[in-house]
């Protein structure tokens, strides 16, 4: 059977990777190239990478380095921040990008789903939303976290997966940051409502996080967290052993 | 010199980068004269049957491909690449293949479990039926990288890797000098990269 997938995720502004990242053996502990390459050896399934530039020259810094990250590295990637038009997709495809993830793009443009699905399949295209409980529902956030849409999250990912979103990333601004464990309940929600892989994002902690998030949600695909990752608190190798110690089959 | 197809299906940078890792010399091509004086061939592919096979035979290189194959130049297909290799595709219709390896490609759906997900997408598990050269590296459950919706079927005499997927697909196929991944080696990590590395003839660096 297909593999859980642990997935560490990057931010990157201006061409170099932000959020504090201490790792031993590294040269560059900043440079895309050397943490992407560092991560696919380690084990990783899959590697995503954001682009959290706001200027367009730090934009095209990002497309250089995305190239290069994409050289390095022979693991799925997938590409998300600032996309926003089928040129974007165009773009980060180009330099070597397997999925393409939209979320304040997919808000402002709903057609951008369907028509990404159909020029390059729903494979390609990953819808990322940021949920957050309000008044006990819960609600899709834009810009990285910052406004309320209104809109409720579990039927806004139904909608688009049913335009053509191959893939769903669940980012809980509850429990971003807390590092207590992945936001179960929402993503059991999510799970349920959709029949394409779902990744579990924010809120990881340490290993057992993911195995309690395997074990609960046996439909989950994928578990993606940073800061762990980085800050070497949860080790890859080590992760995975845990987990299909736990049964849960992994890669090794 | 090994030539990967171009015929316009597909992007061609992840494959194109592994293969430079492994050390091949390669050209990204899809003029005829370039893919004849070739040592070995790569024929990629994503997308849909019926609009590939229109595109190769639109450039008359249905024919060269079958020729050079048939005349045992190495033929390495990936992906859709892999299915083209075959007699005939159901998808979306009916569509004749290069009828390199006996067989036919079919839809996943209705033929595995309804609770799994399509397309199969993911990291899933080799289990190696006939020795190849190219899989000299490979053993029994080390994980490739798969996203397809299709599969070959009806070809038992060459397949020579399956994964478990609700039921059992193929995962790889070999005719003599014709080799077939369904999953995409280039994606595959460092398991991926010792297939492409068989099948060009380069050495391991040290």
């Amino acid at each position: 059977m297909i593999t859980k997938r642990i997935i560490p995720c990057l931010d990157v502004k201006d061409g170099r990777v932000v959020k504090g990242v201490n790792f031993e053996g590294l040269n560059d502990v900043s440079s895309p190239v050397s943490l992407g390459k560092y991560y696919s050896d380690c084990g990783a399934d899959e590697l995503v990478f954001y682009d959290i530039t706001a200027s367009s020259d730090g934009r095209r810094l990002f497309t250089d380095i995305l190239k290069e990250v994409a050289s390095n590295i022979f693991i799925p990637l997938t590409v998300g921040g600032g996309i926003n038009t089928l040129d974007d997709f165009d773009r980060v495809l180009k330099c070597g990008a397997d999925k393409v993830s939209v979320n304040s793009g997919a808000i402002k443009n709903p057609e951008l789903i369907p028509l990404a699905a159909e020029k390059y399949g729903s494979q390609c295209v990953v819808i990322s939303a940021d949920v957050k409980r309000v008044d006990g529902g819960f609600r899709v956030f834009a810009r990285g976290g910052r406004d309320d849409t209104g809109m409720e999250a579990v039927s806004w990912i139904k909608r688009c997966v049913d335009n053509g979103a191959g893939e769903v990333v669940v980012n809980s601004i509850d429990t971003d940051g807390v590092k207590k464990g992945f936001d179960i309940e929402m993503l059991k929600a999510v799970c349920e409502a959709v029949n394409v892989p779902v990744i579990a994002s924010g809120g990881a902690g340490c290993a057992e996080d993911f195995v309690k998030l395997f074990k609960e949600i046996p439909d989950i695909d994928a578990g993606l967290a940073a800061s762990i990752f980085h800050f070497g608190e949860v080790k890859i190798p080590e992760l995975k052993k845990l987990l299909r110690e736990n049964s849960i089959i992994v890669r090794l | 010199m090994i030539a990967i197809i171009d015929y316009g299906v597909g992007n061609l940078f992840s494959l194109s980068s592994s293969l430079k890792a492994v050390g091949a010399d390669t050209v990204i091509t899809g003029d005829p004269d370039k893919i004849k004086r070739a040592d070995k061939l790569i024929l990629p592919g994503v997308g849909a049957f019926g609009d590939a096979i229109g595109k190769l035979k639109a450039e008359g290189l249905d024919k060269i491909i079958k020729n050079e194959a048939e005349n045992g130049k190495p033929l390495l297909g990936i992906c859709l690449g892999m299915q083209l290799l075959f007699d005939k595709s159901y998808e979306f219709g009916e569509y004749e293949g290069l009828g390199l390896i006996k067989g036919n490609v079919v839809p996943m759906e209705g033929r595995i479990p309804q609770k799994l997900k399509i397309p199969h997408i993911g990291w899933n598990a080799l289990k190696i039926k006939k020795k190849i050269p190219a899989f000299s590296e490979i053993k029994d459950g080390d994980c490739v990288y798969f996203v397809h919706s299709f599969f070959a079927d009806d070809c038992e005499e060459s397949v020579a890797a399956t994964t478990e997927y609700g039921i059992e697909i193929t995962a790889a196929a070999a005719n003599g000098n014709i080799v077939g991944c369904q999953f995409h080696p280039e994606k595959s990590g460092e398991i991926g990269l010792s297939i492409l590395r068989a099948f060009c003839g380069t050495e391991v660096e040290k």
